[in-house]
């Protein structure tokens, strides 16, 4: 289809560019833009002002709960939420039942999704079998099905020797390997260590349980250089060594969830269960370095960490309930939140949501490393079109996941999504 | 960011569940002190019960095993002249995969005035207390680590009976302040009611140091904690406890901390011991003063059954 996007505010992270433009896409790609485009007849023209038009969103961290939950329908609904949040590609993380540790599940998925013609999924292959931590997962096979890299989700690898080994072989043909760093033993508790947990009587994880992980981390990489992606930082601790360790050329990512963006843990007030989040949020110091680290760079990608959680798993006491939230819809808005709240600039706020997770990707993407999570001509048309002047209040009607719990229903949050066009289709139309 | 008003509490401040001693003012506790005061001479009297919770039915939900706080819950609601259903939940709906709520659903459905919850998670009572109808009540029996204000609540009724009130009064808690919920709810109460000294003693394996934050001295000397004091209150020390990363073996906890009658004089002269029970006779505190002149731990057990009549009697008078 030949859409032409009108009048719109067009920012690209990618190249500086914040100016009002049009945009042609033709056969899913963007043909033309400028201050007016000639010679094109569009099938469908967005009237785009007093919007922003960005790069469709990049998502590192969302999970669609497939293979796993198909008796919910439950991929059907995350695919619609994620492009009804403005996210064009998503990496999902290899914790799924089963695991994501055979090409067979990786095709499947990938099949499933390209079926319902929304977001790009970017599956991580389990870096170990079924994540014990103990045999190495079939890498090129998993990347020969579309895996754009190998991580553990949420469980460390306790032997050191088999992590070491990770490193050494998926830098042996140049695949990353994402790690969210926390200690097997320290990171057993249900909340942030601290005076709050110690007053509620439950089980901490210290910041050292991240920190400790961290320097295992680099230490390795200084003898077997590797890619290695870092999820979810949570400590002020942990993001000042990731610093230092991009400062000594390690070559190193990282990226932090809209959770401990805005959270800490006095938020969680009487053990309230949509609050009980891996990693756990953490207190003041820990978000005020986070949103600074982000603003300047340090952390290269904001994710959802989205996690549909039923409602039977999260109506338990808090140390039982399961951990996670729905987010990909809130991702949007939870940037910007942060930008206004900042007063860091949207250009910033829009490179954590799109050139930066796509530096993170980097040549996993092949071809598409080019364009996607930039405006270029000649490129995708991956494209999120949304309202920066409205506010919507987040509610369990609102939200198209099957995920309800999240810790931010009831706030108001600036920016709507007005359409979402992947790969030169809408996706979305909020119109 | 988030307001949220304590569970506790309804509308006008009245105390609707008692979940904690966290949040709740000193006249509130007090009061509750004052409705025992009341209540004890009951359990003198030849007919040892009062009406005011007759035709309404009190549920025994002991999802942890306990003994004796259940059996005196059971006598503090029959002696109000409550029903009381006993609930051997480790045994059955748990076991059988039901879920908490649906557990309290059911529960609610035979017509359950009021909760007595004991359940091995921090937190879970209020989980229920948020999900009942307006006119059911939870109690908190001990919940995890977190609390047991009943427990407090008897303690501090003791503490004012030996000693009057709290404002010049020193108070250590002594062993595994870790893993207690007695130690918790008792530095809320201690520090509402005004006790200027509350200190926590014991390794620093089973004595988190933010519990200065609590309002809490912490020590890890036994010497320095109870010196001068005129509350000693031992925890139970648990036998699983006892080996491993926590602490080496018994025989070191003994030489470090036990409550014997030669420490026990660097305390006050007229200082008082209790102990939540059971006790571990020999090993937080020794025989000598678990029985000397000092002990008043059976007082605490005969104050907790006039305690427990005066919380459900009250939270039972108020809707949300």
């Amino acid at each position: 289809m030949k859409i032409l996007i009108k009048s719109g505010r067009v920012i690209d992270p990618a190249s500086g560019l914040d100016a009002n433009q049009d945009i042609a896409i033709a056969a899913g790609r963007i043909v033309a833009m400028g201050d007016t485009i000639n010679d094109f007849t569009p099938e469908k023209t967005i009237d785009a002002s007093g919007t922003v038009v960005a790069p469709g969103l990049i998502d590192l961290c969302t999970r669609l709960r497939e293979p796993g939950f198909e008796h919910e329908s439950m991929l059907e609904s995350e695919m619609a939420a994620a492009v009804a949040g403005g996210v064009t590609s998503l990496v999902c993380p290899p914790d799924t039942d089963p695991v994501l540790d055979e090409p067979g599940l990786v095709d499947m998925l990938k099949f499933r999704t390209k079926k319902l013609r929304q977001a790009r999924v970017f599956p991580l292959g389990a870096l170990t079998r079924g994540l014990k931590g103990e045999v190495l997962t079939e890498m090129a096979e998993l990347t020969e099905s579309g895996c754009v890299g190998f991580g553990q989700a949420d469980v460390p690898i306790v032997n050191t020797q088999v992590l070491q080994r990770t490193f050494q072989y998926a830098a042996s043909f140049g695949y990353s390997v994402w790690l969210r760093p926390q200690d097997y033993w320290l990171g057993q508790g249900v909340a942030a260590s601290g005076p709050l947990a110690t007053r509620m009587g439950l089980s901490g994880v210290l910041v050292a349980a991240e920190v400790i992980a961290l320097e295992t981390i680099f230490e390795l990489l200084r003898g077997t250089p590797a890619r290695v992606h870092l999820c979810r930082i949570s400590s002020a601790k942990g993001l000042e060594l990731v610093r230092k360790a991009k400062d000594e050329g390690l070559p190193i990512t990282c990226d932090v969830s809209v959770h401990n963006l805005h959270l800490i843990d006095v938020d969680m007030g009487y053990y309230d269960a949509r609050l009980r989040l891996q990693p756990p949020v953490r207190q003041q110091i820990d978000r005020d370095a986070l949103r600074a680290g982000l603003a300047d760079g340090t952390i290269d990608a904001l994710v959802s960490d989205h996690n549909p959680v039923e409602a039977d798993a999260k109506n338990l006491p808090f140390a039982q309930a399961e951990p996670g939230a729905t987010a990909v819809e809130l991702l949007l808005s939870l940037a910007l939140k942060w930008g206004q709240a900042d007063g860091v600039p949207d250009i910033t706020v829009l490179r954590a949501l799109t050139r930066g997770p796509a530096s993170v990707l980097g040549q996993s993407l092949g071809s598409l490393q080019d364009s996607i999570g930039r405006i270029v001509v000649g490129g995708v048309a991956d494209i999120c079109i949304y309202n920066p002047h409205d506010e919507w209040v987040v509610s369990d009607d609102r939200l198209r996941s099957q995920g309800k719990h999240t810790p931010f229903t009831g706030y108001a949050l600036p920016g709507t999504v007005c359409q979402t066009i992947a790969g030169g289709f809408i996706a979305f139309d909020g119109q | 960011m988030r307001l949220q008003r304590n569970p506790q509490l309804n509308a006008n401040g009245e105390l609707i569940h008692l979940l904690s001693t966290e949040g709740l003012s000193k006249a509130v506790l007090t009061h509750i002190l004052d409705t025992a005061a009341n209540f004890v001479s009951v359990s003198d009297r030849e007919v040892k019960k009062v009406p005011l919770l007759r035709g309404k039915s009190v549920f025994n939900l002991f999802f942890e095993n306990s003994t004796r706080t259940r059996t005196t819950f059971d006598i503090a609601a029959t002696r109000l002249s409550a029903d009381v259903i006993n609930l051997d939940i480790a045994r059955s709906s748990a076991s059988k995969g039901e879920s908490l709520l649906d557990t309290i659903d059911n529960l609610s459905a035979m017509a359950a005035d009021i909760f007595v919850v004991r359940h091995n998670e921090s937190g879970a009572p209020y989980l229920i207390a948020q999900h009942v109808a307006p006119h059911v009540h939870v109690v908190n029996a001990g919940d995890g680590r977190h609390a047991h204000p009943t427990q407090a609540l008897l303690d501090m009724y003791t503490i004012r009976h030996f000693k009057g009130d709290f404002s010049n009064l020193s108070v250590a808690i002594v062993g595994d302040v870790l893993h207690s919920r007695v130690a918790r709810s008792n530095i809320h109460a201690l520090t509402t009611l005004g006790c200027p000294d509350v200190r926590v003693v014991g390794p620093k394996t089973l004595v988190p140091g933010d519990m200065t934050q609590m309002g809490a001295r912490v020590c890890h000397d036994l010497r320095e904690g109870i010196s001068g004091v005129d509350v000693v209150i031992a925890l139970r020390l648990q036998n699983e406890r006892m080996s491993g990363a926590l602490l080496p073996s018994a025989q070191e906890f003994f030489k470090s901390y036990r409550l014997t009658p030669e420490r026990m004089q660097w305390a006050k002269p007229d200082a008082i011991v209790m102990h939540p029970g059971p006790i571990n006779r020999g090993v937080e505190i020794a025989s000598a003063v678990a029985d000397g002149p000092q002990a008043v731990i059976l007082s605490q057990v005969t104050f907790g059954i006039a305690v427990r009549m005066a919380v459900m009697s009250i939270v039972a008078s108020h809707d949300a």
